[in-house]
């Protein structure tokens, strides 16, 4: 009875460790404070601010461009980088695998660092051709699509290529008929995975970015540092819009990943 | 165009295929003619080199030499989406994100087939599989059994010249086998395609086939109608192989009579007096008898009841015979034997003498996986001596460099003990099939050094055990070549 208490104790204070901070932030959000602190009534001009600042606007645009684009390259990249170590020889697939681990588990300031001198110092490309950012962040993501396919790849049937093969499908359309299509929901995730890597991240981008661009991140940083309040308190709108929609999104898959379930169990009763 | 010579739909004109990256030779000298429409089994146990072989007709793997026909034409490195051949795979390879209907129209899509003549043939082929209306069904909705249906359906329809089937019935249960078999039969009696099918079940191989090929660590042991492979089997491996039997060594005693299994029998096989011979007795062909009137008495030492007949196990001296009876017997009593002439299948014995090569090494001593062999150069090459300078002469006084002599040495397989204990003999290995004889284990112990040693022994050892090989001195013989 009493351990019953205590773990119910202890699960409310993870609990609150974990949302209080976002949910003081969203309840501030919305009034009209300059500080945390003092409260004075309901307002929506954070989020009037957030959406008409023409800063603010371009700022969210180029970060969900910048996270999308690399995403996609990083996702093409990392999955044709997993079928061809899959299917080459056991040492070889063995050591891709491991070098995909390494930057994996590597610090993001490394990745940043190492990248801007290679490409800004070393090669002499300009910030500014947005080169040295992209390279950053497929290269901070496609290890983690590769990672997301490869279950999928030794999930696969390994007669399901032969058998395209076999009813006479060139290598090519074995591959993108038959191997890719059964590969989707590893593709999906590491997109997902890659898409939320990008947004996050924020050593890469200060190394590698123009100095005229700010991701999220590094504008954030660079506002709480000043002294514009208008801008500071929307930023609050931003990051609870953010959660929402994070928020949205896990739900949406709960619920998608349940109907899955029930779905394969119903098509067994048959 | 038919011509009686190009009867033969494929051809394997002396296949061999080791594989690049570990040197293993899965199929070797692979020889056989199929004839349009027969329905070929390759027959034999897991690593036997028979799947290997199908995947060779398939186009999966290409053989490191030798040359497969196709209606005359090679086709040996062609690709497998040029060949007119489809295959059912062991576990039916369906595409999980295609219904039923996409995945049959595959094959007739990469041929651009106008979609209506697509949709008639994938009704015909389910209709031909006893799926009709399953065209919109997912796969993973479908038993094992309706998924096997699928999967010929979905070769079927391509209307190939052969349809390989690689242990199609393997993930079945054993009612929803025995049925398939029965279907696939029908089915290949009325489509007249051929059919090369893959199988390690005998029984399924005896129903199905018009020709079975046995097959054992990648060598062809015989190839021959069920009723020729079941009665007159090769050798001893297609016999143990190829439903229950009885082995014995022996020896040819007269004209028709052979002795062996602690007996001596009449028999129809007309082998030279003094040969020594390999006897295959089916349990089927022994009768029990009283004492007084058997070829041979022994003791029961078990029955065990199989519903239509008991089998029963006599122990005759040394040796031990498998016998089916409708007769019950007691478990300790003393029965006689009764062989019919006709029940003795005889085979000219292998000569499983083992054979392999040595070196000299620096110090002049033999040397076999870097032990020595405890004999002295002049035991091997006879009348050789050495000269005060230290060099060797033969008989003839010749100078002789030991550096430049390969040495066979042979040894029978009674002559070789085995042992669990790794540094006790000259080369260690892995047990790689074993068959009893009667009055004795026959093994062949597959050596780190990939050579196949033939070791007899009358205790059990199991599949796979490890053993060192002892080899006494005194029983190898030595002859001697120059490099």
């Amino acid at each position: 009875m009493k351990n019953e208490i205590l773990k119910r104790v202890f699960l409310a204070l993870m609990l609150i460790l974990l949302y209080l901070p976002i949910l003081i932030l969203a309840v501030y959000s919305f009034t009209d404070a300059t500080n945390i602190g003092a409260i004075r009534g309901f307002s929506l001009h954070n989020y009037v601010t957030l959406f008409t600042t023409p800063e603010l606007t371009g700022m969210i645009a180029g970060t969900l461009a910048l996270a999308f684009g690399s995403a996609a390259i990083a996702t093409f990249l990392g999955t044709i980088g997993a079928i061809g170590s899959f299917y080459s020889k056991k040492r070889v697939s063995g050591a891709i695998g491991l070098l995909n681990q390494v930057p994996v588990v590597n610090a993001d300031v490394v990745t940043g660092f190492s990248i801007c001198i290679l490409l800004v110092v070393v090669l002499g490309v300009s910030k500014d051709t947005f080169i040295p950012l992209v390279v950053g962040h497929v290269t901070l993501c496609a290890p983690f699509v590769y990672l997301s396919v490869m279950p999928k790849l030794r999930q696969l049937d390994p007669s399901s290529y032969e058998a395209a093969l076999d009813l006479g499908a060139t290598p090519f359309r074995a591959l993108t008929q038959v191997v890719i299509p059964q590969l989707v929901p590893g593709i999906i995730s590491g997109a997902a995975l890659a898409v939320t890597l990008s947004l996050d991240d924020y050593f890469i981008a200060t190394y590698t970015k123009p100095a005229t661009f700010d991701t999220i991140s590094t504008y954030v940083v660079n506002a709480t540092k000043g002294s514009q309040t208008t801008i500071k308190t929307a930023l609050w709108a931003l990051s609870t819009v953010i959660f929402a929609i994070v928020v949205l999104i896990v739900v949406l898959m709960n619920v998608r990943s349940a109907r899955a379930e029930k779905g394969v169990i119903h098509g067994e009763d048959k | 165009m038919k011509t009686m010579e190009n009867e033969n739909i494929i051809e394997l004109k002396h296949v061999t295929k080791v594989f690049a990256d570990d040197g293993y030779k899965a199929v070797s000298d692979f020889n056989l003619e199929v004839k349009r429409g027969e329905f070929v089994t390759f027959l034999g146990p897991s690593g036997c080199g028979k799947t290997t072989t199908l995947r060779m007709i398939a186009g999966f793997d290409i053989p490191s030499s030798g040359e497969i026909l196709l209606n005359g034409s090679p086709i040996t490195d062609l690709p497998p989406y040029k060949r007119p051949i489809n295959t059912v795979f062991q576990r039916y390879a369906l595409f999980p994100h295609m219904n039923i209907h996409d995945n049959i129209a595959y094959g007739l899509r990469q041929k651009k087939t106008p979609k209506d003549v697509i949709d008639r043939k994938v009704r015909h082929v389910l209709d031909l599989v006893d799926l009709a209306g399953f065209e919109n069904r997912r796969v993973s909705t479908l038993s094992g059994g309706q998924q096997q249906r699928i999967a010929i359906a979905r070769a079927l329809v391509n209307e190939p010249e052969i349809l390989l089937l690689d242990e199609p019935l393997g993930a079945l249960d054993l009612k929803m086998r025995q049925e398939m078999q029965i279907e696939l039969k029908d089915m290949h009696d009325k489509l007249g395609i051929t059919f090369i099918y893959v199988t390690h079940d005998q029984e399924e191989a005896l129903t199905m086939s018009d020709k079975i090929v046995v097959m054992s660590e990648g060598k062809v042991q015989q190839i021959g109608t069920p009723e020729d492979i079941y009665n007159e089997p090769k050798n001893a491996f297609v016999a143990d192989f190829i439903g229950e039997s009885n082995i014995f060594n022996g020896i040819m005693t007269g004209k028709m009579k052979a002795r062996f299994g602690g007996g001596e029998f009449t028999c129809v096989d007309d082998v030279a007096e003094g040969t020594h011979i390999t006897a295959v007795v089916r349990p089927e062909d022994i009768t029990l008898t009283d004492p007084e009137h058997g070829m041979v008495r022994g003791e029961v030492t078990s029955v065990i009841f199989k519903g239509i007949h008991y089998e029963i196990t006599v122990q005759s001296g040394k040796n031990e015979y498998v016998v089916q009876s409708i007769k019950n017997a007691k478990v300790g009593s003393t029965v006689g034997m009764v062989i019919e002439p006709d029940g003795i299948h005889i085979m000219l014995a292998e000569d499983h003498t083992n054979i392999f090569f040595a070196d000299f090494n620096e110090k002049f001593r033999l040397a076999y996986n870097g032990k020595e062999i405890p004999t002295s150069v002049t035991r091997i090459i006879p009348g050789s001596r050495r000269l005060e300078d230290g060099t060797l002469v033969d008989a003839a006084g010749e100078t002789v460099n030991p550096e430049r002599i390969r040495v066979k040495i042979a040894i029978r397989p009674e002559d070789i003990e085995m042992s669990d204990d790794a540094d006790a003999g000259l080369v260690e290995g892995n047990i790689a099939n074993l068959i009893y004889t009667g009055d004795h284990y026959s093994y062949v112990i597959h050596t780190d050094l990939e050579q196949d040693f033939v070791v007899n022994d009358e205790y059990l050892w199991n599949m796979g055990d490890r053993v060192s090989l002892i080899m006494p001195v005194d029983k190898m013989t030595f002859t001697y070549s120059r490099k």
